[in-house]
């Protein structure tokens, strides 16, 4: 009881540190633009899409997605593997 | 037990419809909201509708493990291949070469608001087809490995 | 402070995901407060980039040409789909400890030897 006390005592002074940041920005007028101001000026004439969403995600930053489909890759063979040591688990306990 | 005939017909009519407005979306990437990840997010969905409607067993017989393994392979090799073909054009890596030339993709597009094309966006539209395929058959495998590990309860 | 209502959510949701974590005992509770952190930070970086008046960084008949910044979008795109990576391999750990433990309670995994 002692510890919980202490402990959500701690993670609130850390969220008021927070909430003191979170006041001095302002929202709604971004501070620094210059690059998603030549994105939006002159995306469609390099990369040829209307959305510019989808041309920063595949044209301009590709490498990051290049990382994020290796990511969702590797984290399906992870849930395979489980599953597949969890049906040999079954059958070696049968012999 | 199964399900009754109302919930089996009406998964049977909407399978069709889940995966054409999916692959909508990952088809018309470039001109509006959407993309690879969200339209192969929307197929597994419609993966899951049929394996609720229907029971487990008889979905696996329908679905095999190794197809939809290797359409994730694909999409994944799909798309650097894609991105390393620009080696045979003398640029870099990734660099768009379909974008205003005169072949697959490729009517030029001047800076300004117009209503969308198909034939535009470079490579654009092909890693989304390469992204959605991957994002499919990966999440329908999570799905049916997590089906398969639930043992039938001993009553 | 309501200008800023959606930093204060940040902080709200932060709090909250941080407490779910440290204070649960089962697995499956801790997995949620993991995915309300996940959404406190994809809410930040959403909001940092808004512009007054903007509309949708898309010029498929777009109302006007005052867009909102395209680059967060991107970035929080990717955010998203390891949060689901992170969910998908943590669910399989839950349920292959509840195979050989029998518990999916943390205190209880800790003690049991062998």
């Amino acid at each position: 009881m002692k510890k919980t006390v202490v402990l959500m005592g701690s993670l609130l002074i850390i969220c008021a540190f927070l909430g003191v940041a979170a006041l001095n920005l302002t929202f709604g007028v971004p501070k620094i633009t210059d690059m998603d101001d030549y994105f939006l000026r002159f995306g469609q004439e390099q990369t040829g899409t209307n959305n510019q969403c989808t041309s920063v995600t595949f044209d301009f930053r590709g490498f990051d997605t290049l990382g994020e489909s290796t990511v969702l890759f590797c984290a399906v063979i992870g849930v395979a593997l489980m599953f597949r040591k969890m049906q040999e688990g079954e059958e070696h306990e049968d012999e | 037990m199964r399900m009754s005939k109302l919930v089996r017909t009406g998964a049977d009519f909407l399978y069709p419809a889940v995966l054409i407005f999916g692959l909508y979306i990952v088809a018309h990437g470039h001109l509006t909201p959407g993309g690879g990840f969200q339209g192969g997010a929307v197929i597994a969905t419609g993966a899951a509708l049929v394996i609720v409607a229907y029971s487990y067993t008889e979905v696996r017989q329908w679905l095999s493990g190794k197809v939809l393994m290797g359409q994730e392979v694909i999409g994944l090799m799909g798309f650097i291949g894609v991105a390393l073909l620009a080696f045979a054009f003398g640029q870099v890596f990734f660099f768009n070469y379909l974008n205003a030339s005169g072949s697959l993709f490729g009517i030029p597009v001047p800076y300004g608001i117009n209503a969308g094309e198909l034939n535009t966006g470079g490579f654009v539209p092909l890693m989304n087809f390469a992204v959605g395929i991957e994002v499919w058959g990966g999440l329908t495998l999570v799905i049916l490995y997590m089906l398969s590990g639930i043992r039938k309860e001993v009553s | 402070m309501l200008w800023n209502l959606p930093f204060i959510t940040v902080v709200v949701l932060t709090f909250i995901g941080l407490v779910t974590v440290l204070l649960k005992r089962n697995i499956i509770k801790i997995l949620l407060g993991i995915n309300i952190l996940e959404s406190a930070v994809n809410l930040f970086l959403v909001s940092l980039g808004y512009r007054e008046g903007g509309v949708a960084p898309i010029f498929t008949l777009a109302p006007s040409e005052l867009m909102v910044l395209p680059t967060p979008q991107a970035l929080t795109l990717t955010s998203i789909v390891i949060g689901v990576a992170t969910s998908a391999l943590v669910l399989s750990f839950a349920m292959v400890l509840k195979k050989k433990y029998g518990t999916v309670d943390i205190n209880e995994i800790r003690r049991l030897e062998g």
